[in-house]
This record gives C-alpha cells, structure tokens and sequence, in this order.
C-alpha cells in the first residue's frame, strides 16, 4: 500500500477540526485534566517539530489538543503507515481526522525516502509531531531515542526542534489497554534543543533535554 | 417563601447576599493593604479571595439548576478529588481495570441519591464496592503489593466519593422538616462553615499562631489558630442554624464544635498524605489554593457527620 502525501498549505481542515473542538478538547479538559508548564514555548509557526516521550495512543491527540483551533490545520504527527494505515476506517480515520503524515517503516529502507513525507510537511511550513522513541513503551518508562530527527533538522535550517515531555497518558491509556482511566496528566515543554555537528550528539542533546523536563516535573510536584 | 423562578427559598439568596458582601469585603481590605503588604503576599491573597469569587458563584449556579444538575454537579466534585487523589498514589500496572471500575462506582453512586435509594447509598461503597474491587484485583492475579492496592483504592473511593456525596443526599430528605430554608440550607450551612472555619484558622494563625498543633503532619497549624477558628465557626453556626436548619440552640452549637474539629481533622489527613508522599500541593486546578482535594479536605470527615447528626436528631 503506498500512501501519497497531499499537503495544500493555508487549507483549513473542516472534519479535524469539528473532531477537535466537539470531541477531543472537551474530554481532554474534564475527563482527563491537563498541567501544562511554559505552554508559551509551544511552537506556533511552521516549520518545526514537537518530539515528545510516547507512552500512549492518547500522547499525539492531546499534544495537538494543546494548539488553538486556527493553528490546528498545520499541526501533523508522524506516525507508522503500516499501524494507522492497516484498515480502510483507519486509515480514514488517520488521513482526515488526525491528518497524520506517514512513515513507511517497512517497505522502504533508504531513509531519505522515510523521511520525505516530513521533508515535504516541513517545506510546507507545518508543525510535526514526532515521536523519537519510535514506538510506544511500557507505561512511564523511556526507550532510546531514534535519529531520523536530526537528520529532519539538519535538512530545514529555520526548523526548531522543541522537546516536550509527557508524564501520566501512560498510565491513562497504556499499550494494549483498551479503556481510558483518567489520570491527571503532566505536560512540559522545554527551550528548543541546540543543534550539534553529528546524530549521537544531537541524540545525547535531546536526550538532555527530557532528562531535564522530567525533573522538572518532579521539583514542582515533589518536596526534595 | 420561595422564589418565584428558582424554586429555592429567599433565605438562600439572602445568605448568598451575605458572602458576596464578605467577599467584597475582603477584596476591598487586601486592595487596601496593597502597600502594606510584601508583593508576593499579596499577589497570594489576591490569587486567592479571586479563586473564592469563583467558587462562590458555581455553588451559587449549582443551587440555581434543577436538583438533577446539583447532585450531578456534586458527583463531578467527587470526580475531580477522585481523580485528584488517584493520580498522587503509585499505582500498580495491573490495576488499570480496577481503578476503571472504582471509576464507574461514582456515576453509580449519585444514581442512587438521585432516584433517592437510601439503602443502597449508604452500602453501595462501602461493602459492595469495598468487595469487589479486590476481587477483580485478585482475579487479575498480580499479588505483589496486593494489600496497599486493595487497601488505598477502597479508601479513596471511601473518601472522596462515599463521604461526599452525603451532600447530595441532603436534597432528597423529606421536606417538611426544614420548611423555611429547604434541604439547600443544610449544604448551604455545612459548606459554609467548614470552608469558613479553614479561612478562620488560617487568620487566627497568622494573627496569633505561636505553638504548633501537630508539628509533624502540618508544620503551619498552630494551636491558636485551631481553637480561633472553633469559636468563631461555632458562633456563626448558632447565628446562621435558626435561618438555615431546624437545628435547636444547643444542637446547632454542637453542629458548628463538630464541623471546626472534623473540619481539621480532615486537613490534617490530606496533609498527612501528601507529607507521606513527599507532595506540595495536590493539584493546580484552583490557582492560589493548590488541588480541588486541598479545598474540599474539610469536608470529607464532616458531611458525612454532619448528615448523619442532622439525621439522627429530626428524621
């Protein structure tokens, strides 16, 4: 199955945002309840990245969640084509609801053709969603990171790159769980992360900065 | 006399009147203040009396709706200082569907009061809930930490959703006993108090405080505070139970003993379990107040004393 990627910039996508603003927000707002800290740090013009910790399904609908409705339209996450792309609701579902842009993880394997569908949104100036741990882990535990994000970053010189770490969506809706049990969930957001000259650099970079969201989550909340 | 439109009597307004006028009391006397405070006491004050005006007035709205929406209001209380509490604790991977069910138990419960089930109200959490949800744990088969999950999840449950939701239960007493003020003036009148003894005992500490009451569970509550907060609290019971309750004299000086002594009793715990977590506060919903859980701690030991006392003595 081969998925064609159609980006038209400056379009406003009517059924994402229907989905967001009747459904998402307000279960997001009164089930599960957000902290948020430096929300103001969010990226809000393209082209750039979010990477975040993945621990749930729940951890791309609620970053985007954290966008105003007028926003919306140009925030994507990057997700595996051939998990959200394996039935045709889901892949319904995946294309018009969450907008995801695909990764063939399978099929191909030079990874400039992996990474094009995110070249093509980032040229496009939109604002992705990436997980680097590539897959979901056990709830609130943290895998090595991946280093298809430094090669994005080194492509869009003006792209930022901002860290975001995710604390309690694990615990709400964890791998293989199929009900949601709500947990007040934790959300911060960091500075950009600095560039570096080569991947594991860059990936000891980012890996930095979690290290350093995570603990702030826990001086704020903790008596150390 | 009720009021035409809302259906509640007058006295409720008028009572109502009387806080918005503290209110604008306070917010008149810390804007006063303003030089003569420290900036950050008095941007905490002012985080604080505006978090109050917003309280004030969802009560106030959750008094206004059908009786339907109060008691749905008071189960979304109960939600969030649920949902408050469980995400403190540590909790065990395999009690995902546990906790679900624990979950489920609130809407279940305020579906009792609403269709005015006594039996199963007073019952439901505390035998069939406290049975079932270490069943479905056992039946999971995790056994490591079995007794703390079995243990702290019941006790939440029992805490947050069993204790409060005697609120609701208020509404659905027969009539006739509190004529004049309707079952709306018990909540009015336990609400009031208990959140007035904690902004009483915060004073009298601040004003007076010098030894500690209970040093190591809350480091801040002093002896004077506690015992400011029961006179004034207990003055204003025997003032406001003649217009609110058909509580006697000395029943209504019992009531206002009661709701100050239990009012901390219940601080103190919520303290006690964040001291034993090592946790500030626990939440950031109100700002200026911390979590919903350190708002309604008052009220977890004295709405159910209160309601069963109230009962007791004229049902």
């Amino acid at each position: 199955m081969s998925i064609t990627c159609t980006t038209k910039p400056k379009k406003t996508k009517w059924l994402k945002l229907l989905f967001f603003s009747l459904l998402i927000k307000p279960i997001i707002t009164i089930l599960i309840g957000l902290r948020i800290y430096n929300r103001e740090l969010l990226p809000c013009f393209g082209p750039a990245i979010v990477v975040a910790n993945h621990n749930s399904h729940l951890d791309a609908v609620v970053l985007m969640s954290l966008y105003p409705l007028k926003t919306l339209s140009m925030v994507r996450p990057v997700a595996a084509a051939d998990y959200f792309f394996r039935n045709r609701f889901l892949s319904w579902f995946s294309k018009n609801i969450l907008d995801l842009v695909p990764i063939e993880r399978n099929t191909l394997t030079n990874k400039e053709d992996l990474l094009q569908p995110c070249h093509q949104a980032l040229a496009d100036n939109q604002i992705l969603i990436l997980f680097p741990e590539g897959t979901r882990g056990e709830p609130e535990q943290r895998q090595p990171l991946k280093k298809g994000i430094f090669y994005l970053s080194q492509a869009h010189a003006e792209c930022t790159v901002t860290p975001v770490f995710i604390y309690g969506l694990g615990k709400t809706l964890p791998k293989g769980e199929k009900v949601i049990v709500p947990f007040f969930s934790d959300i911060v957001i960091g500075q950009p992360v600095p560039s570096a000259p080569n991947a594991t650099d860059y990936i000891a970079n980012l890996q930095l900065s979690f290290d350093q969201l995570a603990q702030k989550i826990k001086t704020d909340r903790y008596i150390i | 006399m009720n009021h035409p439109l809302f259906g509640i009597p007058n006295i409720i307004f008028i009572t109502f009147g009387g806080i918005y006028s503290l209110l604008c009391l306070g917010s008149l006397l810390i804007y006063r203040l303003k030089h003569r405070l420290a900036a950050h006491d008095y941007q905490e004050l002012t985080k604080r009396i505006n978090a109050w005006w917003v309280m004030v007035t969802i009560i106030f709205g959750a008094f206004l709706v059908p009786e339907g929406f109060t008691i749905t209001a008071i189960g979304f209380l109960s939600f969030f200082a649920f949902k408050e509490f469980v995400s403190l604790i540590p909790t065990r991977r395999t009690d995902h569907r546990p906790i679900f069910w624990a979950y489920i138990a609130i809407p279940l419960q305020f579906y009792w009061i609403y269709i005015g089930w006594y039996g199963m109200f007073i019952i439901f959490i505390p035998l069939y809930m406290a049975l079932f949800l270490p069943m479905r744990m056992v039946l999971i088969g995790n056994t490591k930490g079995f007794m703390t999950a079995a243990s702290t999840i019941n006790w939440l449950l029992l805490f947050t959703v069993f204790c409060l939701s005697h609120m609701a239960y208020f509404l659905k007493l027969p009539e006739h006993v509190n004529e004049h003020a309707s079952n709306y003036g018990f909540i009015l009148f336990l609400v009031l108090l208990a959140q007035f003894n904690d902004v009483m005992q915060f004073t009298w500490g601040k004003l007076l405080g010098k030894h500690p009451v209970l040093s190591t569970v809350s480091p801040k509550k002093t002896t004077e505070g506690f015992i400011g907060g029961l006179i004034i609290t207990t003055l204003l019971a025997y003032l406001l139970a003649p217009f609110l309750t058909p509580l006697t004299v000395w029943e209504s000086i019992g009531a206002g003993l009661m709701i100050a002594t239990f009012g901390f009793i219940g601080d103190v715990s919520i303290s006690a379990v964040k001291r034993d977590l090592n946790i500030k506060d626990s939440g950031a919903l109100i700002p200026g107040h911390g979590g919903i859980l350190d708002r309604v701690d008052s009220l977890i030991y004295t709405t159910p004393l209160f309601f069963h006392y109230v009962y007791y003595l004229h049902y």
